[in-house]
């Protein structure tokens, strides 16, 4: 495919993501941030976050299954994965976040699970799409104009 | 600043000043500014780190407090602004901010997702110079540079009040320096205060990028603490070392607790010097000196204090004309001043003393300018102005005042030194605006009230007077200005601080001038042409002239040297304030002020009449200004500008005349080339 078809495609794929609620604005200041220094930048952050990400979700999973909850801890968690995640601008992963804070703080056990498992979901919805995005994003660099 | 006379910290002084004022900011500021952002979450670090490289500065990252802390502690000056998340898992970010602040004094910024207010609040009352929320855009990297630049403005202010206060107060021991008077801040103990009591550290000031040497944070905890042992001591009786044993510091050394008890009186004085209405804390400071402005009153009439009031007047141009209508008399307590209380206790402390003492140091003068003319640079604009500008008229004008002539040099090391502390406006404010009484003898003062008018007087070796609670000098500019006038506190005080320094110089400059023409302002009313060049300030940008007058004032003092005249102190006091007032204001109001304090002297409420006598006064300033301006940092010596002999009779006398006939004062006052026109009445 020739390169201007595959940046057309590369640029729908990016307006779907931004009008589905995936991504907001945070997204693009690191669209923004990316240059000639840092070439992908976008990506390695992203990259980033899921990678530690992992570790959180892990956490966040092993208070909610092992015995008593101990929601405060599980609100630093999730405070955390929160922070992480509006930083790339993963809006749909950052608004149940908050849902299951509020969860959290009410001390709603099953609040807090059966959000849970809405973050993980987004946050496995996210990671698939802009996987897609970046691998036509790389294609898109390397294709031969037109 | 240490120097004996006062110069040598004004010059410590004011070299940092000169980088302060903000000139020094390097070109390429705010790139390369070093930060160092802490945060345990890697893709935040990540993103904030090249969004901070995308600013142009220099990012170091670390994602531990612990990390963060040592990295600090190890280059103690390596930073200049600090980033820290709120959540960490090794330290509680408000924990690590409070290290920072501590030990470091650097700003620091937090960050966090959590926008609740009260977290907000924590990061608030913890110290944090701001609060970012998450995520965070570039947007709000962009101009955190403000806080470093901020907060070594700050600093400098400080350093340079506490430095004149200190100076004020020690008298005879310039050494003491180090002390930058928090209190000179309006009681913000905390963020300037950290400056420590070193001179060195002052003479590092220059380094805009760090002091090198830690400095001791006096944060709200510790700094409440520290007053409630003063409290449980007495302050009479609280020492040092008694002090530090109550409050039981680990960590905290006596010298610590001295520059901050300095500091702490200075702002005491201030506070009850000013505002005898508001004060809320009882100085004996102010009595005394009150008492001494009451023969001033003479003086009043020249309503300066109105001028002063008016905020025209620099409060250093009251202090100005206000010693040098008092300074004979040292009428002290008579002024009333209008001007904001809080200014005229800096100004009216000094002035008294200073006319007295003042006048031996007639070198100093000249170096004191120097001084001031280093402040001005690095103070704020306005600041610096006011201060100098105040310090140096008030010295010229407590020069003359007392000492016939030899004040000169004793005012210029009042403005000087009054110059050199950052000026803060505050101070000037204060000082104007109750003690515009004291101006006579403390026009001096005023001008150091500033800030530097602490220093001024101890830099004449001008006994207390000047110092008073130490502020006075520069502040009581404002107030010196107040003073003559009857009015109360006509003069904005804050505009005085401000203003004043630049106000001051200009003033003291004019006393140059003033030498000719002084002799001739005498029986107009000398002021008279004070207003003028006031009025002439007024129109010129109250912010540059801050600075420029001070520098300016100095210089025309030097010239002026020979002022012996009696008018000179007059005329200088005008000019000063005059200038101050254009400073400060930059508005013309400075030319209300200056009719205003000319009527004092007569009626002191005819505008009418200020306006003529602005005329003059604009010549005079216009003069004054001009001078000013080229000249930043003449060396004041001249603080001669009032000429001594001049009694407050000779003063009022002369300002009644102007006022009645503003012809005679111009016929007099042989200003050079000063252009009437200017003053806006």
């Amino acid at each position: 495919m020739g390169r201007n078809r595959l940046q057309h495609q590369v640029a729908c794929m990016r307006r779907s993501l931004f009008d589905q609620g995936f991504l907001d604005e945070q997204f693009i200041q690191l669209e923004e941030l990316q240059d000639d220094a840092s070439p992908n930048f976008v990506q390695e952050i992203v990259t980033l976050f899921y990678t530690d990400s992992a570790r959180l979700i892990q956490n966040i999973e092993q208070a909610l299954n092992n015995g008593p909850i101990d929601f405060s801890k599980l609100d630093d968690y999730m405070h955390q994965f929160k922070g992480s995640s509006s930083s790339i601008g993963a809006k749909k992963v950052t608004d149940e976040c908050k849902v299951f804070r509020e969860y959290c703080s009410a001390e709603n056990a099953q609040g807090c699970i059966r959000t849970f498992q809405q973050v993980k979901q987004e946050y496995a919805i996210l990671r698939r799409k802009l996987e897609v995005y970046f691998q036509m994003v790389r294609q898109a660099d390397v294709a031969h104009t037109p | 600043m240490n120097s004996s006379s006062g110069k040598g910290s004004m010059s410590a002084a004011s070299s940092s000043a000169a980088w302060k004022a903000g000139d020094v900011v390097p070109d390429q500021f705010p790139a390369g500014l070093r930060v160092l952002v802490v945060d345990d979450d890697p893709t935040c670090l990540m993103i904030l780190e090249k969004m901070l490289r995308t600013c142009l500065y220099e990012v170091t990252k670390c994602n531990r407090a612990e990390t963060a802390l040592s990295l600090l502690r190890e280059n103690k000056n390596g930073f200049d602004i600090v980033i820290s998340d709120v959540h960490m898992p090794d330290m509680d970010g408000f924990k690590l901010l409070e290290h920072i602040g501590l030990e470091m004094d650097l700003p620091v910024i937090m960050m966090s997702a959590d926008d609740g207010k009260h977290v907000v609040m924590k990061g608030v009352t913890h110290g944090a110079c701001d609060y970012l929320i998450k995520p965070v855009r570039i947007e709000a990297l962009k101009n955190i540079w403000q806080h470093v630049v901020r907060k070594r403005k700050n600093e400098w202010k400080d350093f340079e009040q506490s430095g004149s206060v200190e100076e004020g107060d020690r008298q005879p021991k310039q050494s003491e320096e180090a002390d930058y008077s928090s209190s000179a801040n309006e009681g913000n103990w905390k963020s300037s205060k950290k400056r420590k009591d070193d001179d060195d550290e002052a003479e590092e000031r220059d380094d805009t990028s760090t002091l090198k040497k830690p400095r001791v944070v006096w944060s709200v905890e510790l700094h409440q603490q520290f007053v409630a042992a003063v409290n449980q001591l007495g302050i009479d009786k609280a020492v040092p070392k008694k002090i530090l044993e109550l409050m039981n510091v680990p960590g905290l050394t006596r010298e610590n607790v001295a520059s901050h008890l300095q500091k702490y009186r200075l702002y005491l004085r201030r506070l009850s010097g000013v505002s005898q209405h508001q004060s809320n804390l009882n100085n004996s400071f102010m009595s005394p000196q009150e008492a001494t402005f009451g023969p001033l009153s003479p003086l009043n009439g020249l309503d300066l204090q109105t001028l002063a009031a008016t905020g025209q007047l620099p409060a250093q141009s009251l202090a100005t004309f206000q010693a040098a209508g008092l300074g004979r008399s040292t009428a002290k307590s008579g002024i009333a001043m209008p001007l904001v209380d809080q200014r005229n206790i800096f100004s009216f402390e000094n002035p008294k003393l200073r006319f007295g003492e003042g006048q031996q140091q007639h070198m100093n003068n000249n170096k004191q300018l120097n001084l001031l003319h280093g402040i001005p640079t690095t103070m704020e604009p306005k600041q610096l102005a006011s201060l100098h500008h105040s310090a140096q008229s008030i010295g010229n004008i407590n020069m003359q005042v007392t000492s016939h002539g030899v004040q000169g040099s004793q005012n210029n090391s009042l403005l000087i030194q009054m110059a050199q502390p950052q000026p803060r406006g505050q101070i000037l404010n204060d000082s104007t605006g109750s003690h515009a009484p004291r101006l006579p003898s403390t026009l001096g003062q005023p001008i150091l009230s500033n800030g530097i008018a602490a220093n001024v007087s101890t830099r004449n070796g001008i006994p207390e007077n000047i110092r008073g609670p130490g502020y006075n000098p520069v502040s009581q500019t404002s107030s010196l200005l107040n003073f003559p006038m009857n009015h109360t506190s006509e003069l904005p005080g804050n505009s005085f601080p401000l203003g004043t320094t630049p106000g001051i110089s200009s003033l003291t400059s004019k006393g140059a001038f003033q030498e000719d023409i002084n002799s001739d302002v005498k029986g107009s009313g000398g002021f008279m042409p004070s207003y003028d060049i006031f009025n002439d300030l007024n129109q010129h940008k109250p912010q540059n002239w801050e600075l420029q007058n001070v520098g300016m004032t100095f210089d025309a003092s030097q010239h002026s040297n020979s002022l012996q005249g009696n008018l000179d102190l007059a005329q200088s006091i005008l000019v000063q304030q005059g200038f101050s007032s254009g400073q400060m204001n930059g508005q013309n109001r400075s030319a209300a002020v200056v009719s205003k304090a000319m009527f004092s002297a007569g009626d002191c409420t005819e505008q009418g009449n200020a306006q003529n006598v602005n005329h003059h006064l604009n010549n005079l300033l216009v003069d004054n200004t001009i001078r000013i301006k080229s000249e930043r940092v003449a060396d004041a010596g001249p603080a001669n500008l009032f000429p001594d002999h001049f009694g407050q009779e000779d003063l009022m006398s002369a300002l009644l005349k102007q006022q009645d006939g503003i012809a005679p004062a111009e016929n007099e006052f042989d200003f050079d080339g000063y252009s009437m026109d200017n003053i806006p009445v």
